[in-house]
């Protein structure tokens, strides 16, 4: 059963880093107290790919997901992003060189309207530098106007258009899912990193999530998606990581993962 | 009644501005900070000291400035990286720290006995007519531009529809009703009563004001309250600014303090309006509202925090130089918590994130101080009884509008 001849060993998959890879993570280990959270675990994604990450509830899987972008810092191992170690920068940094996140459950900023939002995610504004706001406010405003243009035309690909001015916390988890990602991409990312996407949204617009998402890949950004919905997993993602008690069970493409016997296995256990 | 009046301005003014400083901590970025009072401490002492050692005073000002952002960078460097209820304890803790320094290093600061004689601004100024009237002129410019800035605000914000003669007839009313107050009190500050007819007058002027913005504003409970409310404070600042201009004529050397004081405060709100809508303002917010969005969009959290607070302890230091000239004599005792508690309630009283809101919060706090100092009580007792009041108010404004008076019912139901 474990030598499925399709399937690469895990171990050897990740080295070396090859020119077509943007995200390589490997031996990553994290723990919590007696808890080993992620235990050596592997992945690589290849450039303007859409990635899967799936695995049972309690896997390791979001926690990876924190270990890629640093917002916690892995007790070994090391992610290289487009060819450069990341696991030194602070959170902050690794979104600069390009890499962004959403979380699993949405995070908008409530009292700031979904426009601001969108605003905000904009990387290295000049106005955001407070000398600046004396020194070159004839720039700050013009940006602005560029800002907002560009964030009324992603609002209105995303069909959030008509909420621009409310309160993002008006929003309802569906929209919240949208703005989400929405932000991310005014931010124009090279990788995004999507937490769930379709979790507790109708499948009405899950669909609409998943044409978002490769319309979104065929300009060039790369995904990784962990995802509990397997028609969306299976539907997108042309290769697929299985994590199972934080470490690397197999990988392979879609048709593949899916008959896995160690994969069903871990999923409906034995 | 002119130095009365002139005396609770700067009273009301300093606090403003101090309230403003913190405004920016927590109304703007969320960062819990009870130990205000510190900034305001180092504000003070060291304009005054460096003031008799025979540096210019404005020098010494900017000096007290650069200290006390040294103090928040300090705080910042020790607790901004925390969750934040740490940066509240260690807050409080920074201003003990401060009073107790000021308390116990006797050689610096003469420790209990207290500091006076020290030099203040325009204490051997004798303006001619032309400079007392460029002084006046200046004053009522920044007092119109104020004056139409908050008329639009206020507009904005509850107004529904507006007929032409809405404006000049508010205005009207309000200049009436603010002269006819002047001439209830006057009596008052002779030792008599409050004179009848000018009252009545008064109350009839002044509610017709709010009777008639009233009817033309949004049919909510929350807009008539804020415009009675605005409407009373611009009746009390109107009161401020014939005292003023009446001072600055007799010129007083608290005259020309609070003309000082005023220009920094206009000066104050407006950069500070004009930060709060820039994108380093809205990056303040995003961490209000998330920090871990902000990180995740690539903001230096970090960094924008330091920012807040250096700034926020700077606004506090300004203020504490007015504090001092003001009192003409400090000691530590004047820098207890209690003195950061008040500039919350100032915050909340108004709305928190809202500049408008905390200037009103001073108005409304320091009108109560004035107020409640004929209630008929010695001095320890009627001390207790206003804090036990004001504890009241609070209590009762956030079982009622816990966004306080300016604040936005709406922000209150939003989710996470």
């Amino acid at each position: 059963m474990v030598d499925e001849p399709s399937l690469v060993s895990v171990s050897s998959s990740v080295s070396p880093v090859l020119p077509s890879d943007l995200l390589v993570a490997t031996g990553l280990c994290k723990s919590f107290g007696g808890i080993r959270a992620v235990d050596h675990a592997d992945i690589r994604v290849v450039r303007g790919s859409i990635t899967g990450l799936i695995g049972p509830n309690g896997a390791g899987k979001t926690t990876l997901f924190n270990l890629l972008c640093n917002f916690l810092t892995p007790d070994q191992g090391r992610v290289i992003f487009d060819g450069a170690p990341i696991s030194h920068l602070p959170p902050h940094q690794v979104a600069l060189q390009g890499l962004l996140r959403t979380f699993q459950v949405p995070r908008v900023l409530s009292r700031l309207s979904v426009l601001e939002n969108m605003l905000l995610a904009a990387p290295l504004q000049t106005g955001e530098k407070l000398w600046n706001i004396w020194l070159q406010p004839l720039r700050i405003r013009q940006e602005e106007q560029e800002l907002r243009q560009r964030a009324w035309a992603i609002l209105e690909s995303v069909g959030l258009a008509a909420k621009a001015n409310d309160y993002a916390g008006a929003l309802s988890g569906g929209q919240r899912k949208l703005l989400e990602m929405a932000r991310v991409m005014m931010h124009r990312p090279r990788m995004v990193l999507l937490d769930e996407p379709a979790a507790g949204v109708n499948p009405t617009l899950i669909n609409q999530i998943c044409e978002h998402i490769v319309r979104w890949n065929q300009e060039g950004v790369t995904f990784l998606i962990i995802e509990h919905n397997m028609d969306v997993v299976m539907s997108l993602c042309q290769h697929i990581w299985v994590l199972a008690e934080g470490r690397n069970l197999v990988d392979g493409p879609p048709s593949e993962v899916q008959t896995n016997p160690e994969v069903l296995r871990a999923y409906l256990g034995q | 009644m002119v130095g009365y009046l002139i005396s609770l301005g700067i009273f009301t003014a300093t606090f403003a501005l101090f309230s403003l400083g913190l405004n920016l901590h927590w109304g703007y970025t969320g960062l819990i900070n009870f130990g205000h009072v510190g900034f305001l401490a180092i504000g003070s002492y060291t304009t005054i000291l460096l003031g008799i050692a025979g540096v210019p005073l404005f020098f010494a000002v900017l000096a007290g400035v650069v200290l006390a952002m040294g103090l928040s960078f300090l705080m910042g460097i020790a607790t901004l990286r925390l969750r934040e209820d740490y940066l509240a304890i260690v807050t409080i803790g920074m201003a003990e720290i401060v009073r107790l320094i000021a308390l116990n290093e006797d050689w610096l600061t003469r420790g209990g006995r207290g500091v006076y004689g020290f030099p203040l601004p325009f204490a051997h100024f004798n303006p001619n007519v032309p400079t007392k009237l460029g002084m006046i002129a200046l004053f009522w410019g920044v007092v119109g531009v104020a004056a139409w800035q908050w008329w639009h605000w206020l507009e904005r914000q509850y107004g529904r529809s507006r007929p032409p003669w809405l404006l000049p007839g508010y205005t009207a009313l309000l200049v009436a009703g603010t002269l006819s107050l002047w001439a209830a009190l006057l009596p008052l500050s002779l030792g008599g009563g409050i004179a009848t007819f000018p009252f009545v007058l008064t109350l009839v002027t002044l509610g017709g004001a709010i009777a008639l913005m009233s009817h033309y504003c949004r049919p909510e409970k929350a807009a008539v309250l804020a415009i009675a409310l605005n409407t009373l404070a611009a009746a009390l600042v109107g009161l401020v600014v014939k005292a003023l201009t009446l001072g600055l004529w007799d010129f007083s050397y608290r005259a020309g303090l609070l003309w000082l004081l005023i220009l920094v405060l206009a000066l104050g709100v407006w950069q500070l309006e004009r930060l709060i809508h820039s994108p380093w303002g809205r990056v303040l917010k995003a961490i209000r509202e998330d920090e871990e969005v902000a990180k995740a969009l690539g903001k230096n959290v970090f960094a924008y925090k330091m920012q807040s607070l250096l700034l926020g302890g700077a606004i506090a230091a300004v203020a504490g130089s007015f504090y001092a000239w003001q009192l003409t004599f400090i000691n530590p005792d004047g820098f207890v918590s209690l003195i950061t508690f008040q500039a919350w309630t100032i915050v909340v009283l108004g709305g928190a994130g809202n500049n408008m809101g905390t200037l009103l919060g001073a108005a409304l706090f320091w009108a109560y101080t004035a107020l409640t100092r004929f209630i008929p009580l010695d001095g320890g007792r009627l001390e207790a009884l206003r804090m036990m009041l004001i504890g009241l108010v609070l209590i009762l404004l956030m079982m009622w509008r816990p966004q306080g008076i300016l604040g936005k019912k709406e922000e209150l139901s939003l989710g996470r």
